[in-house]
């Protein structure tokens, strides 16, 4: 099956603008490391705030690359394996939403008008131009999402008796977790925040706003991540050269993934005021629950690699790991997945560690914690979408990648960077560095009364990696403009579509074939788990906020 | 089991060991948080939010530290306890969200506005103990640091 001819300019364009604003996302990920070591000791850097470079960084990076990038893969995954059955003119409306709503976010973030970083915390104040923007950025995606319904609906009428393509499934639970976690994001910044930053309303109740945001936050990261997943399942293995192990685990991961993603949230908030511990412990219950998804895909990915490893001719215990495809420059996109995974189970070990209750006391809010979701976002997620968007680019334009060699350096240098800047900032925030502060202003000048010479180093270390980082993105921004200014063929182009793989156990289990009971299962469990404790909040009445700005202690005049 | 009808063996076994793996570690956690007592934050309802930070005597050795974080420092920015004390922290906001960690105790909050946060933590080292906010909380919060000192 091929891609819809009609939807290939869509999809260019909703993988490289998005990339265009990473490079900025990038670099000042580069800059953050510098202040953050104590090189760079001021507020700016070439005229950026500190916060105003890590509120782009964090909206860039982690909500409007995603997004983009979550729905051209969608378009690509379910054009390619449901019968070219997207509805071009919503995907378009999507694509026009989210890029009016980008630039409408980002013109008052480059104005310092929005240094609210990106989770945008009540009290603080961003220009009403933010709100809209992220707004129009999630409503374009959810437009996105319905271009596909139709067509579904369709092909499964049309085939009752096959299953789902799974690289629709895990595209389809992606967007089921978006849809879902999406609406108290929606409530919070509709009804609350949007009204009150253009002065209509007094106050906002700042625990009520921060609990609907990590209700949204979590399932935030599964949105991040099950795009990646999907690659997983359904590219990897052929990659690899063998079979996907396990089809049903597939579904059953994408699918329990619809139901555990959100139930979860208040794991962000173990440290919080005014919310019972009881609803913490239950949270903290349930997002332990998620160890079964992640054993059951690193028990499959294990098996599939090892089933293509042994076709290539593996043996031994181990030793079939050095038949895989590691620098194969026909298969550059190997290492992109492969080094996620990798990378992955770090971030997966050291989430548990945040999700462990009372143990999140020692991590909580210290430079820890940006260690640990680099491991995820910037580890599995952003190698995906770096390998993924270069092979869909080059395909739908017809041109091959003219850099191989340089391909394959991308994800490995890569992953050194991540190792070396999570490795500086565990150490330093097990010894209690914070996160989201410009250290080289206060605790990294040696010249201030609050110097921690006991974080130096690690810092030092933690800036090496993000520089190797923000190098790996250059040598990819070569790769890219290189190969697309090569020739194009017009028979790659036609012929193009992401790799498939069989299944290797390809049982039809009638659990994991229709979504609706898992929405089910997961809208109750969403009530069950966030029902009590926003009632609590809600009749606790507490009094509200008035706005504030980053830059004076004085809330603002009305 | 209709529905799970198919389902290789293998795929039966790794889903339980994925169970066992979870339960064991929430074991370690309820034996962590209800057997050596080591908690979370819960709703505070004996101290209503207060507007000025103290540090208030309640027995021989036993403090209770009512600290306002504002941008960008605390009040009180000092508070000096002698050795093996049980200081209380009563801790809210007076603005917008900051933190509230001191350096090497389990003390690791959250302060907001109009609700009060509260841990507890028992100093047997004497010396200095930094206090730093961990939230963003403006231009300022690079800076806002308070201390803890442990007398002899």
């Amino acid at each position: 099956m091929r891609i819809q001819k009609e939807l290939r300019a869509v999809v260019l364009t909703e993988i490289l603008f998005p990339l265009v604003l990473m490079s900025f996302g990038v670099f000042h990920g580069v800059v953050q490391v510098l202040h953050r070591c104590g090189l760079i000791r001021d507020d700016d850097f070439m005229g950026i705030g500190y916060f105003q470079g890590l509120t782009a960084h964090g909206v860039i990076n982690a909500i409007v690359l995603t997004t983009f990038f979550a729905v051209a893969f969608g378009n690509v995954v379910v054009s390619q394996t449901l019968d070219q059955n997207v509805s071009v003119g919503a995907a378009w409306a999507a694509l026009i939403l989210m890029t009016v709503g980008t630039l409408t976010a980002a013109l008052p973030i480059f104005l310092g008008r929005a240094s609210v970083l990106y989770t945008f915390y009540p009290p603080f104040r961003a220009h009403p131009a933010f709100y809209v923007g992220v707004v129009l950025v999630v409503v374009g995606s959810w437009v996105g999402f319905w271009a596909w319904i139709p067509g579904y609906l369709r092909w499964r009428k049309a085939h009752p008796e096959r299953k789902t393509p799974l690289a629709a499934v895990g595209m389809f639970s992606t967007f089921i977790v978006w849809q879902l976690c999406t609406l108290p994001a929606a409530y919070e910044i509709l009804v609350q925040l949007l009204p009150w930053s253009l002065g209509w309303t007094p106050g906002v109740n700042v625990v009520l706003a921060r609990m609907l945001f990590w209700f949204f936050g979590h399932p935030l990261v599964y949105f991040w991540l099950l795009p990646t997943y999907t690659m997983y399942y359904t590219i990897l293995p052929k990659l690899a050269g063998g079979k996907l192990y396990s089809d049903f685990y597939g579904r059953f991961v994408f699918m329990i993934f619809i139901v555990l993603s959100s139930p979860i949230g208040l794991h962000h908030q173990f440290m919080e005021p005014a919310i019972s511990s009881s609803y913490k412990a239950l949270h903290a219950v349930l997002t332990l629950l998620i160890a079964v998804p992640s054993l059951a895909t690193a028990f499959t990915l294990a098996a599939s690699l090892e089933h293509g490893a042994r076709r290539n001719g593996g043996r031994g215990l181990f030793a079939w790991w050095g038949k895989l495809p590691h620098f194969d420059e026909e298969r550059w996109l190997f290492p992109y997945l492969f080094m996620g995974l990798v990378i992955f189970i770090f971030g997966g070990l050291t989430g548990l560690i945040n999700a462990s209750y009372s143990m999140n006391a020692v991590v909580h809010n210290t430079a820890w914690l940006p260690a640990h979701f680099h491991l995820t976002v910037a580890g599995p997620v952003f190698l995906g979408i770096l390998g993924a968007s270069l092979l869909i680019v080059l395909g739908l334009l017809g041109k091959k990648c003219a850099a191989p060699k340089a391909a394959l350096a991308v994800p490995y240098l890569w992953t050194l960077g991540v190792f070396t800047f999570s490795s500086g900032l565990f150490y330093s925030g097990l010894h209690g560095a914070p996160r989201r502060t410009n250290l080289g202003l206060s605790y990294l000048d040696p010249a201030s009364p609050l110097y921690r010479p006991d974080w130096l180093t690690a810092e030092r270390v933690g800036a090496v990696g993000g520089c190797i980082m923000g190098l790996a993105v250059v040598v990819y921004f070569y790769v890219l403009i290189r190969s697309l200014m090569g020739p194009s063929d017009p028979r790659l182009q036609d012929s193009f579509a992401l790799p498939e793989s069989e299944a290797y156990h390809d049982e039809d289990v009638p659990a994991v074939r229709n979504f609706l009971p898992w929405v089910v299962a997961g809208v109750l469990a969403v009530v069950i788990a966030y029902g009590p404790p926003i009632v609590q909040v809600v009749k606790a009445g507490y009094e509200g906020s008035p706005a504030f700005t980053p830059d004076s202690p004085a809330a603002i005049e009305r | 089991m209709a529905l799970l009808r198919g389902v290789p063996n293998i795929e039966k076994k790794v889903f339980l060991a994925a169970l066992l793996f979870a339960g064991a570690q929430l074991a370690l956690i309820g034996y962590a948080a209800w057997k050596l007592g080591v908690s979370v934050p819960t709703c505070v309802t004996n101290v209503k939010p207060f507007a000025s930070g103290a540090l208030i005597t309640v027995g021989p050795g036993r403090y209770e530290a009512h600290v306002v974080a504002k941008m960008w420092q605390f009040e009180p920015d000092t508070i000096t306890v002698p050795k093996g004390s049980i200081v209380d922290f009563y801790v809210t906001s007076a603005d917008v969200a900051h933190g509230f960690y001191i350096d090497r105790t389990n003390v690791n909050l959250m302060a907001l506005p109009f609700v009060v946060n509260y841990a507890q933590a028992r100093f047997t080292e004497p010396g200095k103990y930094p206090v730093l906010c961990h939230e963003y909380c403006g231009v300022g919060h690079n800076g806002m640091a308070a201390t803890v000192e442990v007398t002899p």
